[in-house]
């Protein structure tokens, strides 16, 4: 298992070469200039030109692409165009912000989609059935940014009991911090919800036709026990599966959700870093966001092992 | 259903229950010491020289004083300096400061400091620009005084020192100000009436600013950049809010003081809410504006461009960019911000009245214009130029004219504009921007109004009338003859179509009402502004 783990980690420095190369070669060919922004409005081609020199644009694309790589092989990713602030700085800054929401949006997800896709596997044709599948359906249809208006407000603006915008750091209180997370969270969650809980009732009503489930019934296991316990773990390899595939649905949706809670987060960062064309910032981010999900499905793998004893590697 | 339509909507809904309502629990916990502002854009970086962007101004004049600072009458007054002295010939031009002035690391404010903050200054400013040709030396005499001996004399010189235009002559110390104006400065000692805390700075979310207690404030009134700059608050804090529907909202519910710059859209949202208060943000406004490029055809020729002139309905650009509030636009016929002292709009006829397009049809073809692809650069992210974009395209198709509508960003036109291709070839025949209308009071920093050839802004007008006549405002001694020679420049760049301007337009800025002491004025000042809880 260990060579295993070790072999996959090596396996991702290939895809993450091919993934800078690919990034770093698509913003050299993109239109815009970060000197230009920076210059302002009413700057002179000359004072463009001057500060294109002082950045480094104007050098071929080799070199610049050359002085990339090696930096980020002393583990270096740069310094922003605009902030002068190193890009790792930025990304620390960021990173909880983003982590928060997510971890809160997968940890609600979990709590609500599992069970409900059980329930509507179990319920199959019945009225419960229907309506959750049609949550379902309305989940996966509302964007983003239309559930998020709408939980704002109602929770924020109507009831006043949690705030529009903005975050606060874990350490500040555990209630504060989940207080600007509940309604992006449940934003960003949605679509995600109604996905995993599809896929769960896909999966739990193929298991739940299967011999050992009318064994078990026939024995007189309790309704919960054969659902949670027999059923849910024999179905679960499609559902962790779409549990990995959805953390890209929340690295994209989480762009979103940041912009309308004004949630400092990495989303926001990349969507500010292409606007302005900061270069170095934009390499940073796809790299680290590549290396996330690499990582992730090299979990999903992992608890395969643990949810099936049957996959070994 | 889109976006903007899902916003308005539940903004709306939003304002009107809240209407009558008092700040939520969350909100009344929050310290009256501190002002939390929504800025127009992101504080992205820190350094009001190398980047000129008018959000690092507004910042950066919080932090950073000036030698001397525009008032609300737009005359320049003393801020650093206490007294200055021209030599009788005009080219000699001796200044003392103030005793007392200190930076935030609680050094005092040399002239040697200052020296080095104007060297760098003017090599980034349009009219320190016009200096440097002209300068003999820039030195310091003492420690407060420092003496700036010209070829030649610059009647414009405290205006320089004063404006509000960026880049502003922001003094720091003189191991920072000797960066190379084309690198960014590291280092945020301002000398200014707050302090940049660097520490809590998130670039896209906050910046925050602390009152600096060694300022030393003028005695007089304050008025714009000029006058007594007393903090009242003792923390400033810039929330970024990119999404306008949040930053409603967030005003709503008492989580900020004061909003920028809230769209259009949404004031009718503000208005309805009693703990809010609305009004004009800058009365100086914004020009609308499209650029044609005068290299190529067809708006090489001057009849082509004067035929989109004869053409074009201001009203319909302003209803396009600002809605149906006719308070916030007026027609402009010509280049310069209205209701100030200089204000003249001598030759401006072409843009009034009837538009006719018959005659500008026969103008058109008489410039030999026969079809060929007009590429009409429209930055699709920025309303004002997405609004004003689609309105040229459907001028140029009701004047005959074959249109290469190019939707794009504002970072592509930004590059592209400055191609000099031909428009096949990467280059362009038109973009729309905007101007403040704080830079189009005169020719001082109104880089869009020259037009001198390859070193004019984009579009390389070449006008030597426009050119002869802006000299002549640079050398007027009294309002009146300042006044007369922007007049004689609006005539002729009006005649050779410097560029189009589309109309004279106003926003708006929203504060809750415990809020009290925001003044009307091209920046938002913060010297003076009080809340409480």
């Amino acid at each position: 298992m260990l060579s295993y783990i070790l072999r996959r980690i090596v396996a991702t420095l290939p895809v993450m070469a091919i993934v800078a190369l690919f990034v770093f070669s698509l913003l050299y060919i993109a239109p815009g200039d970060p000197a230009v922004v920076i210059a302002g409005d009413q700057a002179s081609p000359e004072d463009v030109e001057r500060i294109r020199q002082s950045l480094g644009l104007d050098r071929p694309f080799l070199v610049q692409f050359g002085s990339w790589v090696w930096r980020i092989l002393h583990g270096d990713l740069g310094t922003s165009i605009f902030t002068n602030l190193p890009v790792s700085a930025m990304i620390g800054q960021r990173l909880g912000p983003t982590l928060s929401l997510m971890m809160v949006t997968l940890l609600l997800t979990i709590v609500v989609a599992v069970p409900l896709g059980v329930v509507a596997a179990w319920k199959a044709g019945s009225l419960i059935d229907r309506v959750i599948m049609g949550f379902a359906v309305f989940g996966f249809s509302l964007p983003v940014f239309v559930v998020g208006y709408m939980l704002a407000y109602i929770f924020a603006l109507e009831l006043e009991w949690l705030p529009v915008q903005g975050y606060t750091p874990l350490n500040q209180g555990v209630l504060p911090w989940l207080e600007n997370l509940i309604l992006p969270a449940i934003a960003l969650g949605c679509v995600y919800i109604a996905l995993v809980a599809r896929i769960t009732r896909a999966a739990m009503l193929e298991v739940l036709q299967q011999d050992y489930i009318r064994t078990a019934k026939a024995k007189g296991l309790g309704q919960g026990g054969i659902l949670f316990i027999h059923a849910l773990k024999n179905a679960a390899v499609p559902i962790v599966t779409v549990i990995g595939i959805g953390i890209a649905l929340l690295i994209g949706g989480a762009v979103v959700t940041e912009s309308v809670f004004a949630i400092p987060g990495l989303g926001r960062l990349t969507i500010d870093a292409i606007l302005r064309r900061d270069y170095p910032v934009i390499q940073g981010i796809v790299l680290l966001f590549s290396f996330v999900y690499v990582l992730v499905n090299l979990m999903i793998d992992l608890i395969y092992t643990l949810v099936d004893p049957r996959i070994r590697y | 259903m889109d976006r903007r339509t899902v916003l308005k909507g539940l903004a709306g809904a939003g304002g009107l229950a809240l209407t009558g309502l008092s700040a939520p629990a969350i909100a009344q916990g929050a310290s009256a010491r501190t002002l939390r502002f929504v800025p127009q854009a992101n504080l992205a970086n820190f350094d009001p020289i190398w980047g000129t962007q008018y959000v690092v101004r507004n910042a950066a004049a919080l932090v950073w004083d000036t030698l001397y600072g525009i008032d609300a009458q737009l005359q320049p007054q003393r801020q650093m300096v206490e007294s200055e002295e021209t030599s009788d010939d005009g080219k000699t031009w001796t200044f003392k400061l103030r005793p007392g002035l200190k930076f935030h690391d609680g050094e005092p404010v040399l002239a040697k400091d200052v020296v080095a903050s104007l060297s760098r200054w003017a090599a980034r400013d349009p009219m320190g620009l016009m200096i440097i040709p002209i300068q003999q030396e820039l030195t310091a005499v003492d420690d407060r005084t420092f003496k700036w001996v010209l070829k030649q004399p610059f009647p414009k010189m405290l205006y320089a020192l004063a404006k509000n235009n960026a880049p502003c002559s922001f003094i720091m110390p003189e191991r920072i100000a000797k960066t190379d104006p084309f690198k960014q400065i590291t280092e945020y000692v301002g000398s200014g009436p707050m302090k940049f805390a660097k520490g809590e700075w998130v670039p896209g979310a906050k910046a925050v600013f602390e009152k600096f207690a060694d300022y030393v404030p003028r005695q007089e009134k304050p008025s714009w950049l000029a006058g007594g700059k007393q903090m009242m608050v003792d923390r400033v804090e810039w929330i970024v809010m990119p999404d306008p529907a949040t930053a409603a909202a967030a005003l709503q519910n008492g989580e900020v003081d004061w909003w920028e710059n809230p769209i259009a859209d949404l004031v009718p949202v503000l208005k309805k809410n009693k703990n809010i208060s609305v009004d004009i943000g800058d009365p100086l406004g914004n020009i609308g504006s499209f650029r044609m490029n005068h290299l190529f055809a067809p708006f090489n020729d001057v009849r082509a461009r004067r035929a989109v002139l004869m053409a074009l309905s201001q009203e319909d650009y302003m209803r396009a960019i600002v809605g149906d509030d006719t308070a916030l636009w007026k027609p402009l016929p010509g280049f310069f911000t209205p209701d100030t002292p200089v204000y003249n709009d001598l030759g401006g006829d072409i843009l009034k009245g009837k538009r006719d397009f018959d005659a500008a049809k026969k103008l058109l073809a008489e410039s030999g214009y026969s079809g060929q692809p007009v590429t009409c650069l429209v930055a699709q992210d920025q309303p004002i130029t997405k609004a004003q974009g689609d309105v040229t395209a459907d001028l140029l198709k009701r004047l005959g004219m074959n249109v290469d509508f190019v939707a794009t960003d504002w970072g592509t036109v930004g590059s592209r504009r400055a191609q000099k291709t031909p428009p096949g070839q990467g280059g362009w025949n038109m973009f729309h921007s905007w101007h403040a209308g704080a830079d189009c009071i005169t020719p001082a920093a109104y880089t869009a109004i020259r037009a001198n050839g390859d070193k004019a802004w984009f579009g390389w007008p070449n006008s030597p009338n426009t050119e002869k006549e802006i000299a002549g405002w640079f050398d007027a001694k009294s309002i009146d003859e300042e006044k007369a020679a922007i007049g004689r420049v609006n005539k002729a760049a009006i005649e050779d179509v410097v560029y189009a301007p589309t109309g004279f337009f106003l926003t708006y800025t929203a504060w809750r009402k415990n809020v009290s002491g925001i003044a009307k004025g091209p920046l938002p000042f913060f010297w003076g502004v009080s809340k409480s809880a």
